[in-house]
């Protein structure tokens, strides 16, 4: 890229404030449209249970109840039973797909059992309830590693075990490098995450119109194309006969990505009833039936010699897969992946085990693994400081990629087959940036001066990257037409990361300049013929570059038909806004000129006229830039925290990041992002728990049961930003929704432990919350 | 079928009589039978803090009220807020200055919140704005910008700025 850019880089207001400041955005409940139905689900209360039989008389003899629907009912419209969404792999011992609606098992809490659609919301509530379901209780898998256990109870009924998938991921000579170790520390986490809990629920309206044959799906998902094919396959309808469009989506952290079996439900709902059919998650559900990610046990041991330099790593996850298989085994293969992270670590073996057990599946949400890793690698750094005697940092300066050895090949592969390359970085100077920005080496004065006052403080440091913009492609057409305004279209959904004014500032780098004169729609299928979605950090890189080389050609071609048009070579125009004008302040050239909508209309065909300059018909391009390897980003987080050993309570006194996600398109934008990211990771660490009982009831279904960090828990995030341009697209572009997630856990572990150095506590899971703590210090 | 009452409420200035059925939110009814979709349902059960509006100029959560209790009552939603339809609010400037918004679906009930507290405290420090919207849950964006946006529609409001 030029260094002239204009638009590119400046920390622009967005293009979406306006209409969701004055409460004229469109989210999936403020649609409503003629005719339209409200759809409530009959759900399982049971972990695990038999369904013997649906008595749905009572509920249909309800005034405005129009039907309710089993999954024998949904039958005549189903090519297939079972939504096939998983990710491919070798690992998988069984399969476990689900089925749009349960047949004559239910294997969590939650799960779809019947539909009810009604004139509204109030009478579809009213007749779940007067559903009668004869349940056989079975006994449930709850805990992951007691299901994984001999003689433990199937999560389904015709299981042999409850063991998903396994899988070992391995490089180097592991055994000989913890032969010759000096020292081995082992150490057993648990760590935890919880849910997505966007805070707009899922939703959808389904709109079947009887005359067309056409179905379309408005879906607060982050996955259009997705959806749509899932609904061609299981519905068995053309294409050209299913529409999944996104309105604007009100958050999505991951558990949007997946496909539902609502999406099918509803959708054969308002087939059957010829008109629409609308279904908005409560939060209830959102609890009981959105994708979670909960919990994994990690045993690991670290070899390192007497300086601290790391020889191997090697150790097991049992991950919580729940009962059935909404995405893949990608989230613990991040975890596995991601482990030696920054850091040089020459053999390295994990075996990983995927265990069924009787609750919602688990999916990714926002981190996506990696917060796991990042906190088993740095949790067993600060043990080998310990017991080295050295400071937490030089341990790891010690340990991190030095910049001089970039892009740096990890040997372990990436689910695409390709290998793992850290792309670029410097992340040394990262770490070290955050150790000063933190007075890192002033802390032991101000400990030892708060111990003194009877205050208990400590300090904590991690380092983690994390792979973005996962391929292969996200489709962008980028067009003009008669308005003379630059139409942009991508497949992949807008959740809220400021996606339409991201795009708009690339495409306007290129094309006249002006946001102002760009409109972004997402996540349409009816716009774009492929597409991926929005997940991964991926949308900036995959989205961004196919924009920028669309934009590109657009731009090229604009000035070659304007160059016909005005009878001026190319090199003497350029684009203005919404004009193609002759370069230079010459009087005589000012008023050479012409409108984009004219060059658009030229080129859009008139009969009988050949096109200027033959050139081929339409200013517009549509790009798909295949992107394989991924470009990594990389950061640091230093933490300071109060713990108050009396109530175990954790105040953060400060918290400060480095991060280096390449060239930033609008340093707003990105800038929330991360302090977004880490007050997610925040409240990971300290608050979020989803919680079951050993019939894998969830416990925590509300939101003054399950904690989401407020306003007063967190303090004032810093954060420095570096941007070293990623050699892997032409934009120098890395992803960033994820990341600000990943290090919180492992840098207040490592604080809180330190603030409580006195007590001798060790902290080997998250959340670390203060009745933990409190238990920990009593412990200790 | 549940019973149904005739209620009169003034919304952003505006009157509207309506039968509505007693069991019917306030959240519904504005949204539902007076199409203003502004106002957002983020849990239904009083702690998200996304369908806060105003009654009689304070604020309350609309998934916990019923339609008839705000019978006779005043009520400001979001789209009250911007002065007119080419002019906003100096905290809805704010907000977007600030990136005190992601994906926006928290912002109405932030919005209707925070109104009221600087109404009340026109100078205030971050930790009383902290605590002011600690009742509002935001996914998106760390709180920092909403904080920071309301720290400057504060002084911008204390300037004599249009409310
Ligand atoms: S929807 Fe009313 S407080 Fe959450
Ligand atoms: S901006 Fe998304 S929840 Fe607040």
């Amino acid at each position: 890229m030029n260094m002239t850019m204009t638009v590119i880089g400046k920390p622009m207001l967005r293009l979406e404030d306006p209409r969701l400041l004055r409460g004229e955005a469109r989210f999936i409940d403020d649609i409503k449209l003629a005719n339209m139905a409200e759809a409530a689900f009959v759900r399982s209360p049971n972990g695990h249970a038999l369904i013997k039989g649906i008595d749905a008389s009572a509920a249909l003899a309800l005034p405005g109840v129009m039907a309710v629907l089993t999954l024998d009912d949904l039958r005549p419209h189903l090519s297939g039973e079972h939504l096939v969404v998983g990710l491919p792999s070798e690992a998988y011992k069984q399969d476990r797909n689900r089925p749009a609606l349960c047949r004559d098992e239910a294997v969590y809490v939650g799960e779809p059992v019947a539909v009810v659609v009604a004139e509204n919301r109030y009478i579809a509530e009213d007749a779940v309830d007067l559903v009668a379901v004869d349940y056989d209780i079975l006994p449930a898998a709850s805990d992951c590693r007691a299901a994984l256990a001999e003689g433990a109870p199937p999560v389904h009924r015709d299981g042999a075990d409850n063991l998903l998938a396994e899988f070992d991921m391995e490089y180097g000579d592991v055994d000989a490098a913890f032969a010759g170790a000096a020292h081995v520390f082992g150490e057993s986490f648990w760590q935890h995450r919880g849910g997505g809990h966007s805070i707009e629920c899922r939703g959808m309206v389904a709109d079947y119109d009887k005359p067309t044959d056409k179905l379309v799906l408005w879906n607060s998902t982050q996955m259009a194309h997705s959806s749509l094919r899932v609904l061609v396959e299981m519905l068995g309808r053309d294409e050209n006969r299913v529409r999944v469009v996104t309105p604007d989506i009100g958050g999505g952290f991951g558990p949007k990505l997946v496909i539902y079996q609502e999406e099918v439900v509803v959708s054969i709902a308002s087939i059957v009833l010829g008109r629409p059919v609308k279904w908005i998650e409560d939060r209830r559900e959102h609890f009981m039936t959105s994708t979670q990610e909960r919990d994994q046990y990690w045993e690991v041991e670290i070899a390192v010699d007497d300086a601290g330099g790391i020889r191997g790593i090697r150790g097991s996850i049992v991950h919580d897969h729940g009962a059935y298989t909404a995405r893949g085994i990608n989230l613990p293969q991040n975890s596995g992946e991601t482990l030696p992270g920054p850091y040089v670590v020459p053999a390295y073996r994990m075996n990983v085990r995927l265990a069924l057990t009787n609750k919602v599946p688990v999916t990714p949400v926002r981190g996506a693994g990696h917060p796991q890793a990042c906190f088993a690698m740095e949790r067993m750094l600060d043990r080998v400081a310990r017991e080295l005697g050295l400071d937490r940092a030089e341990v790891r300066r010690r340990n991190l990629i030095p910049a001089e050895s970039m892009p740096y090949t990890k040997p372990l592969k990436s689910r695409s087959g390709a290998p793992i390359v850290l792309d670029s970085g410097d992340f040394p100077a990262s770490q070290q940036a955050a150790l000063d920005k933190a007075d890192w080496s002033g802390f032991g004065a101000r400990q030892q001066a708060a111990l003194e006052d009877g205050r208990y403080i400590g300090i904590g440091v991690a380092n983690f990257v994390k792979g973005t913009g996962r391929g292969p492609f996200e489709e962008v057409t980028v067009r003009i037409g008669a308005s003379g305004r630059v139409q942009v279209y991508t497949g992949a959904a807008a959740i809220g990361q400021g996606t339409e004014t991201m795009l708009a500032q690339i495409v306007a780098e290129e094309l006249g300049g002006e946001v102002a004169n760009i409109t972004v729609t997402t996540g349409d299928t009816a716009r774009n013929s492929l597409g991926i979605g929005t997940s991964n950090s991926r949308v900036t890189v995959v989205a961004g570059s196919s924009a920028h080389a669309a934009a590109r050609k657009v731009r090229d071609k604009a000035l070659l038909v304007a160059s016909h048009l005005l009878e001026l070579p190319v090199e003497e125009l350029e684009i203005v806004g919404a004009e193609i004008r002759a370069k230079g302040a010459d009087e005589r050239r000012k008023n050479v000129w012409i409108a984009l909508a004219d060059v658009a209309n030229a080129v859009a065909g008139t009969p009988g006229y050949a096109l200027p300059g033959g050139v081929e018909p339409g200013l517009e391009a549509t790009e798909r830039l295949l992107f394989d390897a991924m470009p990594y980003v990389n950061g640091t987080a230093v933490a300071e925290v109060e713990v108050d050993p009396h109530t175990g309570g954790v105040e953060i006194l400060s918290y400060k990041m480095t991060h280096d996600c390449g060239r930033m398109i609008n340093p707003m934008i990105v800038h929330g992002q991360v302090i977004g990211g880490a007050a997610h990771g925040i409240g990971n660490a300290l608050f979020e728990w989803m919680q079951y009982d050993a019939m894998a009831q969830p416990l925590t279904t509300n939101y003054a049961d399950y904690l989401l960090v407020t306003a007063t828990e967190l303090p004032r995030i810093e954060v420095v930003h570096t941007e070293t341009p990623s050699p892997l697209n032409d934009l120098g572009v890395k992803g960033v929704g994820e990341c600000g997630v990943i290090p919180a856990a492992a840098v207040l572990a490592s604080a809180i432990e330190d603030a409580l150095t006195p007590f001798g506590v060790r902290i080997a899971r998250a959340p670390i919350t203060p009745p933990d703590i409190l238990a920990l210090i009593r412990a200790a | 079928m549940s019973a149904t009452r005739t209620i009169s409420v003034t919304v952003n200035g505006k009157a509207y009589e309506r039968e509505v059925e007693v069991r019917v939110t306030l959240a519904d009814f504005l949204r539902q039978e007076l199409g203003l979709t502004g106002t957002h349902l983020g849990c239904e059960h009083g702690v998200c803090g996304a369908c806060t509006i105003q009654l009689n100029g304070r604020s309350a959560r609309s998934c916990l009220t019923l339609a008839v209790q705000a019978d006779g009552q005043e009520i400001k939603t979001v789209e009250g807020v911007a002065p007119s339809a080419d002019e906003l609010h100096p905290l809805q400037e704010a907000l977007s200055e600030h990136h005190g918004l992601q994906c926006g679906f928290c912002t109405p009930g932030i919005l209707l919140t925070l109104l009221e507290f600087l109404d009340d405290n026109p100078d205030p420090s971050e930790a009383d704005i902290r605590l002011a919207i600690s009742g509002n849950l935001c996914r998106c964006t760390g709180y920092q910008g909403i904080v920071d946006a309301a720290l400057a529609a504060a002084e911008r409001l204390r300037g004599g700025a249009a409310k």
